[in-house]
Parts: C-alpha cells; structure tokens; sequence
C-alpha cells in the first residue's frame, strides 16, 4: 500500500501549476487527495509528477455575485458545509454536502477535486448538474467554460484535458419565489457512496405553483443525469404525492443503470423512482 | 529526498523523507511518533487520524512534504503538559472505550477535534463526529460513553 515514487512540485500559484504540468508529462495535479492517494496506494494511479494545489490561495474562497456562488475550486468541502452565503444562496449543496465522506476526508477533500474526479454516485457533481453549475477549466491557453452537463464523457471521465486545471465551479442563484430543496440517498453506510441519489430544487409562486423545477439523479447512469421530462411535468403544477406517483415514471427513460456488488440495476431503477418521490416532496413543503 | 520542517505537537521538528512518504510513515517511522496508528492505508479506517492546522485529517491521505510549515497534532499531543494522561484519555480508560485499542489514537483524536468546536454535544454530534472511524470490535456504546464522560469534564473545568 505504498505509491510509486514520482516527484513533487508546490505550486505556488495557478500559473506555476499549468506551467509545471504543461512542462512535465504524466504529470497530474493533486487537490484534497481524498480519492487519488488511495488510488496510487494501490498503484491504480502511477503519476512520474504531482503539481500540488493545496498551497496556492487564489484557488481557494466563496463568492457570492449577483447571478452566481463562486466557488474556488481548492475550498474544502468542510468549508461550503460550514458555509452561510452557501446555505442562503445554495441550501441544495449545503444539504448534500453533509452526504459526503466523514469529517476528516471533507476537512482535506474539495469541491473541485470531486467534481473533476466525477465518480458517477458522487453528490458534488450531482450538485452541479442539477443546477446546471458553470465550470472553469484554465490552462496555459486561457480559461474555458462548460457546463456541468456538457462536462461528463462517462465514469470518472470528463471533457479535461491533461493540461487543464479546474479552477472554479459557478452555481447560479435561483432569485425570487419559495425555493424547496430536497436530497435523498441510500449507501451501505452514512458516508459511503451512494448506491443512488437524487438532488431535487424547486421554485413556487405566491400561489404555490411549481414555476422552476431541476431534478438529477446520481448512481444509476455513468455520470448524473436531468429528469428533463419529469421536471417539465412538474412546472405549472401544484405538488403533491398524487400528481409525484403519477408523473415519476418517466426517470426510466434517463437511467441506465448497471449491476455491481452493491447492487442490481433493477434495485437502482426502483430505489430512484422511490427516492425521486420523496426528494420532490421534500422539496414541495 | 525533501526536507520537512513542521510543528508537531508543539516542537518544531525537521526530517527528510521521499514525496511519496504519507504523513503517517513520516510521523511513525521518521519522528518516532507511533501513537498514531497504521490502519487500512487507505482512508478508510480512521485510525491514523491526526489534527492538521485544527482540524482533523487522515494522515494517510496526505504526503509528509504537503504537511511542510503545517501544524500537526497526534494521540500524543492530547497528554497534559506534566506528562499525565489529559481528560480524552482517562474518559476513554474510565468508560472502558476500547477492545483492542487499535482504534483508539483515531478515536481519541476526532474526540479532541469535537469537543473543541462543540463543548456539549448530542449522542448523534458524537456518532458523526467518529462516523469515520471504525472500530472492528465494534465496542461503540462505551467508546460514546467516554466522549459523554470527557465533555462533561471539560465543561466542568472551565
């Protein structure tokens, strides 16, 4: 259970890293570590260079401006937990962030790290998709962005290249209205993965009128997914558990869930349409 | 080899270790400290838990040369100034909060890392604050018990 030798860089700055990973091949950079130091203990990852991120503080902060929460993509997750502009402008991260891992690994993991890592049942991402979150990818050519639903080719894969550096997320603030959020998961353990998770923000009119819906589902497809179809059925409508059982069967359509030791796809597809339920109703009171 | 100069319970400390060194081979074998113990080496298990400029982190999952110019706090750090064992720790003897002892450093140290930001905590604060850290003679009712016991103690003494 011992890496592989590689050397080491500090990057002192978001440009010192992009020329140290530009300047070395096989390098890769390294954010909280929570999920790539196991991954080379086990020699599943053998980088020859790790550019390390931790020490550069222009990637780290919360920002709230008028439209978006920016977040700096080294901000621990123990930070946008223990955060108030995160709770008031984006309660839906602040609730799933509690889902993930123990108190040590988010005191050291990041958001960036999670979402460039991509693991198909984390909650980070699943996050940022269902509020369609801008993503920052820097390299020595400049800073391009993408949406988190444009951002994922399959499991731990995403549109990053080699030479990029994620450097912020962007969550757009809902204005205006009643928002409702809700979050539901099912793992083995409280901070394992989850087997499936559904991240659901709602907005209603002075009359209760669903007028905004997001819903995505996590573990059950090779990144997470919108329930475009049933997030279009829930707008105009006023919600409530008859109108929620009737529509939520069209999730079958965005998942493709496949069968691991943890569990069946046909265990996921029931369990996310159950989860879908009670997430919508969370969300709805 | 990179040298690492760190604080470490209070003394400064400086040793050379290979980047692929964790900082928990770095405080075992090159400090000598071996409160800390070697559990899952993969962050799994919580038994090499240590504090990290205040906070607590799993010293497995971090190499000793990101740890340079940091604040490291071990199970060792939690004794009182005159060498006594401290309050986690006689709570933790009291209560009977072990089997085996090999979770206990972890266990200790997420304790430590509890009581400073929530002196009085609910029986479910406790279970999330240890929730990381596993104990396989699953001796939890008594390990909970020594966290109710500490906190009170250290309540009382201020």
């Amino acid at each position: 259970m011992k890496p592989a030798p590689f050397d080491y860089i500090k990057a002192t700055s978001l440009d010192h890293a992009l020329a140290a990973l530009a300047a070395h091949d096989d390098a890769i950079v390294i954010a909280g570590g929570q999920t790539l130091v196991p991954m080379m203990a086990m020699r599943l990852a053998r980088p020859s260079c790790l550019v390390d991120l931790n020490e550069i503080a222009e990637l780290s902060g919360i920002i709230a401006s008028e439209k978006y929460l920016h977040i700096r993509a080294m901000t621990r997750q123990a930070n946008v937990l223990a955060s108030d502009v995160v709770r008031a402008k984006v309660p839906l991260l602040a609730k799933a962030l509690a889902f993930v891992g123990h108190t040590q690994t988010r005191n050291r993991g990041t958001l960036g790290g999670s979402i460039a890592h991509g693991d198909p049942s984390a909650e980070i991402p699943l996050c940022a998709v269902a509020l369609d979150a801008e993503i920052d990818l820097a390299s020595q050519s400049g800073v391009r962005t993408i949406e988190a639903c444009e951002f994922y080719e399959g499991p731990l894969m995403s549109v990053r290249r080699a030479d990029e550096i994620l450097s912020e997320v962007r969550f757009p603030i809902w204005e205006g209205g009643n928002i409702g959020i809700g979050f539901q998961e099912i793992s083995p353990r409280h901070g394992d993965f989850a087997i499936v998770a559904i991240a659901v923000q709602l907005q209603f009119d002075a009359d209760n009128i669903c007028r905004r819906a997001a819903v995505a589902l996590g573990g059950a497809s090779p990144n997470p997914v919108r329930a475009t179809e049933l997030e279009a059925a829930l707008f105009g409508q006023r919600i409530d558990a008859a109108l929620v059982a009737k529509i939520v069967g069209s999730i079958d359509r965005v998942l493709s869930p496949t069968d691991d030791l943890h569990a069946s796809a046909a265990y996921r597809r029931r369990v996310a349409k159950s989860l879908t339920m009670r997430a919508i109703l969370e969300a709805a009171i | 080899m990179s040298e690492i100069k760190l604080t470490i319970n209070g003394v400064t400390r400086t040793a050379s270790a290979e980047p692929r060194t964790s900082l928990l081979d770095f405080i075992r074998e090159h400090l000598g400290l071996t409160a800390t113990h070697m559990g899952c080496e993969h962050g799994v298990c919580g038994a090499c838990s240590v504090i990290l400029d205040g906070v607590p982190v799993r010293s497995c999952l971090m190499f000793a040369v990101q740890a340079d110019g940091h604040d490291v706090m071990t199970a060792e750090g939690l004794r009182d100034a005159d060498g006594a064992p401290g309050v986690i720790m006689d709570s933790f003897i009291e209560a009977h909060g072990m089997q085996c002892g090999y979770c206990t450093p972890g266990m200790m140290v997420a304790t430590h890392a509890l009581l400073a930001e929530t002196p009085d905590p609910t029986d479910d604060e406790i279970r999330e604050a240890i929730g990381g850290n596993l104990c396989r003679c699953t001796g939890y009712a008594q390990i909970i018990e020594a966290i109710r016991i500490a906190a009170q103690r250290l309540r009382d003494a201020t």
